[in-house]
């Protein structure tokens, strides 16, 4: 029972095998490469499995021993928005995706790659930090007074709660900005999943009493305006959040928002 | 030092963490808040089916009285009944606290909160946020957090990893060393206290319902340096769960607080064994009873489903509002990683490790462990839940015990004579220095053991023989290829010797102090004779109050590389220990 080796998934030399084919880099500003693997094919694995495979046994299909390959996951449920990559040319979290889903074909190969808006840590591990600044910005919080006790909240109907919760769910795994054509470093845009929090916390009878703050922060660089309506956000988001409604609505906020203000001099 | 600005380290970004966090930073103090992963994407994002208060908006007569039995006998009695009945007279303030902050509670038509059942009260207690309950929770306190950040009083450190505490010549905490998780720096951070909320343990049992991130190492690493271990045997095995290659997806408690049902076939007809042998409670059992019924039916009686290990939990019959807007969340999971609809077709689920109840020892006043200067909230620590935690308890524990936390750190550190700044650099370098000894030894190693199998081996191990069923012969067996695996983990090469976020590397070092934690969990589990609660030995089948109504305390023995056990009585004042039926 000693023998690494002995415990490792047999090569996949005959059955059925999942070709990956990887693109990786050591590290912020080391050179891209791509690395092909072969890991065993097993009904209802997701790319995560995939990936354990390879970092259980490091070697690429031509027989060369690498390093596993670095990506971020925690909870395996499509639910914490680590593991956002881009699986053969779609944003995806690589937990929920199930390879008979999207390699129907397994002659096809596997292609991974990191979301390509943020920087490289290494691998299919990136920087999401903007993400997080960005919920800073426009304020993506309720201001309550203070932790302590002052009774209940406010009272809220069935068909409101049923509205926001859904916006609610958003998992700041950044695939509706990796479609976005508009985000990117020069324009600043906050992208679709912010300005969806922006509604969602707008909704909210305290958010409500600082909305004119977060509309605020969307008049600036990077803010609404920049949406050029591409509408690729909501076909790739997980959670199927009504990105594009939220965009509207955010919109005409902010317009009666600004209006308001040229109004009010 | 009077009420100076006191500087506090809090590990952990869970609901924990954050609560502490909220609670130090409102008082304008500054909180060094440190996480593996940013802090949002915390393993309490997970929890799914609702938190408990005994809010009695059913007119059922709900008290917190009652949650506080309920809490006591689902328990078995091991929790001390002080600090579990404070954390149920407080838990409806924390549920309004969390509606004020925004969280997206599931309403009545009034517009009050909605409040369902859960496994181990008659009750309906547990409010809930469709079925991604801790997901709305954990976000509302990462909001609150991120206020204070913004306004300066919160400096996070996210992609760092915990990997010591620094302890003074006197013993006390006076920060901690870490490791960034991309360029590998190891630092040392000074503090006037340091609070632990790093979580649970599930990658210890291999496969579980957590995270990737609860791997307790950062509990282990604390144990190592002299931190007590509480009832590390007392390990909750979750009845119902999708078998998966990578993790074993919880299916929440919630779906049969909404009526769903547990079966098999018998004789070519359903069999609904929990409503049959446990009339008053039916499907909702508490979980040590439900997976033990499971096991038999499985095990014992080989009725599982198509000859497998699984029974059915069904929610077909529910209706379609139901299934939506309250199971909504956990029925897509099932349907995104099973492929069939749950709506139509019963799932098909199986017990997995799943909350471990054991954890850091702390008071019973202040979350205080036995190090001076360290404290510790959430599921890293051992108070609220004894033998046994009840379903929606963990989240009301974790906000409870952070919120206390937070105010006891900030209390300890204006009781120092001297704060953090006038701790010797040389206790830091030379913890800082053994860090990164470590790290040269696991990089400069050449053996043949490749970690992942190690870990695998340890993960068969310990679900086979310290879950649900315990027998002394094979948990000495199992503690023997403990120790067999941390001999060969000496042999231990890494294929990947880049000092650039390196995971194989930082798994590698965790590994190591999940191999000393389960012995913890597996030798508190070999001297503990008796049943209680998630703790069942077929051979001594009866809880035995004369001999075991104690805590297990575990304390490292550097010299023989081993825990020792030793026992503390348990707080029984308010509630007479009564045999525990449902
Ligand atoms: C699938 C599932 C569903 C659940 N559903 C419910 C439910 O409905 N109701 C209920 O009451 N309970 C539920 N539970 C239990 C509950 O979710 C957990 O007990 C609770 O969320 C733990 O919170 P925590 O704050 O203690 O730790 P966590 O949320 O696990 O957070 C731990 C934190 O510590 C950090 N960390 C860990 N190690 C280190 C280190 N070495 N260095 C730096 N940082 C570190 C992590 O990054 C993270 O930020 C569920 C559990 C699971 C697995
Ligand atoms: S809106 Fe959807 S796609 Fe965008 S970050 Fe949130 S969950 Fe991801
Ligand atoms: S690992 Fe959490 S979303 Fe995939």
């Amino acid at each position: 029972m000693s023998a690494a080796t002995s415990h490792a998934p047999t090569p996949p030399l005959r059955g059925r095998s999942v070709r990956l084919r990887i693109k990786r880099q050591a590290a912020p500003d080391a050179p891209v490469r791509w690395e092909d693997f072969e890991v065993p094919y097993r009904p209802g694995m997701n790319v995560i499995v995939a990936l354990l495979d390879i970092a259980e046994r490091p070697v690429t299909t031509q027989g060369a021993p690498t390093s596993g390959v670095a990506y971020d996951a925690n909870c395996l449920e499509e639910i914490c928005g680590s593991c956002a990559m881009v699986i053969n040319g779609r944003p995806r979290p690589a937990c929920s995706t199930l390879i008979d889903k999207v390699l129907p074909d397994l002659n096809q190969p596997l292609v991974l790659e990191p979301l390509s808006k943020f920087p490289v840590v290494r691998d299919l591990a990136v920087n999401r930090e903007r993400l997080f600044n960005d919920l800073k910005r426009v304020k993506a919080w309720i201001p309550i007074d203070g932790t302590y006790d002052l009774g209940a909240g406010p009272r809220e109907g069935q068909a409101t709660q049923e509205a926001a919760y859904p916006l609610s769910r958003c998992i700041s795994c950044g695939n509706c900005l990796e479609v976005c054509p508009q985000y990117n470093e020069d324009t600043g845009f906050v992208g679709a999943a912010v300005i969806s929090q922006v509604r969602l916390f707008n909704l909210h009878p305290t958010g409500a009493l600082n909305a004119h703050e977060r509309l605020e922060a969307l008049t600036g660089p990077g803010g609404i305006q920049q949406c050029g309506f591409a509408q690729n956000c909501v076909k790739v988001c997980p959670k199927d959040i009504p990105l594009t409604d939220s965009i509207a609505i955010v919109g005409r906020q902010v317009l009666a928002h600004t209006v308001g203000r040229s109004v009010r001099g | 030092m009077a009420t100076h600005k006191a500087n506090i380290i809090v590990v952990g970004g869970g609901l924990a963490g954050l609560a502490a966090t909220m609670k130090i930073a409102e008082k304008g103090h500054h909180v060094d808040l440190f996480s593996v992963v940013p802090v949002k994407r915390s393993h309490s994002v997970c929890a799914q089916g609702g938190i408990n208060a005994a809010k009695n908006l059913k007119g059922e007569g709900d008290s917190t009285w009652s949650h506080f039995d309920d809490t006591i006998f689902g328990g078995d009695f091991l929790a001390n009944q002080a600090p579990v009945k404070r954390m149920c007279e407080a838990a409806p303030g924390i549920i309004d606290l969390l509606d004020r902050m925004g969280v997206q509670f599931n309403r009545t038509p009034e517009g009050l909160l909605d409040f369902r059942r859960f496994g181990g009260t008659l009750f309906h207690r547990t409010a809930f946020a469709g079925a991604t309950t801790g997901q709305q929770l954990l976000y509302a306190l990462d909001e609150q957090v991120r206020r204070h950040e913004a306004e300066g009083s919160v400096s996070k450190h996210e992609h760092w990893e915990f990997l010591s505490g620094v302890l003074d010549g006197n013993g006390a905490c006076r920060g901690i060393c870490a490791m960034d998780l991309r360029s590998m720096t190891v630092a040392t951070f000074p503090a006037d206290a340091v609070i632990m909320a790093t979580g649970g343990i599930g990658a210890i049992f291999g496969k579980s319902t957590n995270s990737i991130a609860c791997t307790g190492s950062a509990q282990s690493a604390l144990y190592q340096q002299g931190a007590c271990y509480a009832n590390g045997e007392f390990i909750q095995v979750h009845p119902t769960a999708i078998p998966g290659e990578d993790k074993l997806r919880l299916m929440s408690e919630s779906a049969r607080g909404e009526g769903g049902r547990v079966w098999v076939y018998r004789e070519g007809k359903p069999w609904y064994f929990l409503e049959e042998w446990y009339p008053k409670y039916g499907n909702l059992v508490p979980r040590d009873v439900a997976t033990r019924a499971i096991h038999k039916v499985v095990f014992e009686l080989g009725l599982g489903v198509e000859g497998q290990d699984a029974v059915y939990l069904d929610v077909t019959h529910l209706d379609r509002h139901t299934q939506d807007a309250k199971l909504g969340g956990i029925l897509e999971i099932y349907e995104k990683f099973v492929g069939d609809d749950p709506r139509k077709v019963p799932m098909r689920v199986f017990p997995a490790m799943h909350y471990t109840m054991g954890g850091l020892w702390i008071d019973t006043e202040r979350q205080a462990t036995n190090i001076p200067g360290l404290f510790a909230a959430g599921e890293c620590e051992y108070q609220y839940h004894g033998a046994n935690r009840l379903g929606a308890n963990s989240l009301v524990s974790c906000i409870f015990g952070g919120m206390l936390a937070g105010p006891a750190a900030v209390e300890y550190a204006h009781s120092l004579p001297q704060g953090a700044a006038a701790t010797p650099s040389g206790v830091f370098e030379a913890e800082q220095k053994r860090q990164i000894e470590i790290n040269d030894r696991l990089f400069h190693n050449l053996g043949r053991e490749n970690p992942f199998v190690l870990w695998k081996e340890m993960g068969r191990t310990m679900t086979e023989h310290v879950t649900v069923s315990r027998d002394n012969a094979k948990l000495r067996g199992a503690d023997a290829k403990l120790q067999e695996l941390l001999e060969r983990y000496r042999q231990v090469s890494l294929a990947d010797q880049t000092r650039w976020a390196n995971q194989t590397f930082f798994f590698t070092r965790q590994l190591f102090n999940m191999l000393q934690l389960a012995r913890v969990v597996t030798l508190g589990a070999l001297a503990r004779d008796e049943s209680r609660g998630a703790h069942y030995k077929p051979a001594f089948p009866e809880r035995d109050d004369v001999n075991f109504l104690k805590t297990t305390k575990a304390h490292f023995a550097p010299d023989a590389d081993e825990p020792r056990l030793s026992y503390e009585p348990v707080d029984t004042s308010l509630i007479t220990p009564r045999a525990r039926k449902y």
